[in-house]
């Protein structure tokens, strides 16, 4: 086995629905060894996704203005709460056999945080977790979330990171269920927009900086 | 023969709780090696438990929202 990661950039605002699919079949690939590991990079169109613990009262907008605004509104397969993604916001799916690195879905998400930490240090800007919730903040307010889906130990769904993101958006709801703590994007707290083609290219290298540091267990 | 299906070690977080999203069999299904049985959630992650044999799923031991650890059982199989 190969813990080779082949990277994917989706050019444009990617459905939600088009990535989502694209993930599942590489998931199917990876788990019978016939694709490589894979990185998604992207960003959505705008849409609120429902994780498996997500609470319905955690939309406060109503369908009625949801559907004004052309925001769509998906129950998923991945782990955690009720979040939103749109234009200016950096998606990573990475689609991991972890067989080839740690069984352990714990290690998985410290890693992601991990790697979102490292990035967030080469913009000066420095950021931190805040367990025992998972994802990673700045100055107080959460910057990226992480909600991941696991078949067979190969993962799905992954961490988006709020680089230019509109963050009016996140009033539609309660982002992962978690009240009282508010979102940031690099933008804000930068006080300068952000090309996201450097970010993604940042976050590339650093993501696979990180996970080729821990090599493949060997039996 | 009736088998008892057990919640097998979650990887390297043995200590691990996890929390049953969801049944992916109904009672009556055949069900193969391999198969989705049943999805747990941690903290922010969902996943599938692979059926470890073949056979019929004759009944569910556990239900949504039911806390669970390794060994625990989760189902049984008629073979």
């Amino acid at each position: 086995m190969s813990s080779q990661i082949e990277v994917v950039f989706i050019e444009g605002l990617c459905p939600f629905q088009k990535a989502w699919t694209l993930q599942r079949e590489r998931l199917e690939h990876v788990r019978r060894g016939t694709m490589p590991n894979a990185l998604f990079l992207l960003e959505h169109a705008p849409v609120i996704t429902l994780g498996r613990n997500s609470r319905d009262e955690h939309v406060l907008a109503s369908s009625n203005e949801l559907s004004r605004k052309g925001i769509e509104v998906v129950s998923t397969d991945r782990g955690g709460d009720v979040t939103y993604h749109g234009p200016g916001q950096m998606v990573a799916y990475p689609i991991l056999n972890l067989r080839q690195w740690q069984k352990s879905i714990r290690w998985y998400l410290r890693s992601l945080e991990e790697v979102v930490i490292t990035l967030l240090d080469t913009y000066g800007v420095s950021a931190t977790r805040e367990p025992p919730f998972t994802g990673v903040w700045a100055r107080g307010e959460k910057v990226a979330a992480i909600g991941v889906g696991l078949r067979d130990w190969v993962t799905f769904h992954g961490l988006s990171l709020n680089v230019n993101t509109d963050l009016k958006a996140f009033e539609l709801i309660v982002p992962c269920g978690l009240y009282g703590k508010s979102v940031t994007s690099l933008q804000k707290i930068l006080g300068k927009s952000l090309s996201m083609a450097d970010v993604m290219e940042r976050f590339t290298e650093i993501f696979c900086r990180q996970f080729s540091a821990n090599q493949p267990k060997i039996f | 023969m009736k088998v008892e299906i057990r919640l097998p070690e979650l990887g390297e977080d043995a200590e691990e709780k996890a929390s049953v999203s969801r049944w992916l069999v109904n009672i009556g299904d055949i069900v193969n090696t391999g198969d989705d049985l049943i999805e747990l959630t941690t903290d922010k992650a969902a996943f599938t438990v692979p059926c470890p044999q073949n056979g019929v799923v004759v009944e569910l031991l556990v239900e949504e929202g039911d806390e669970v650890v390794a060994g625990d059982p989760l189902c049984i199989l008629e073979s």
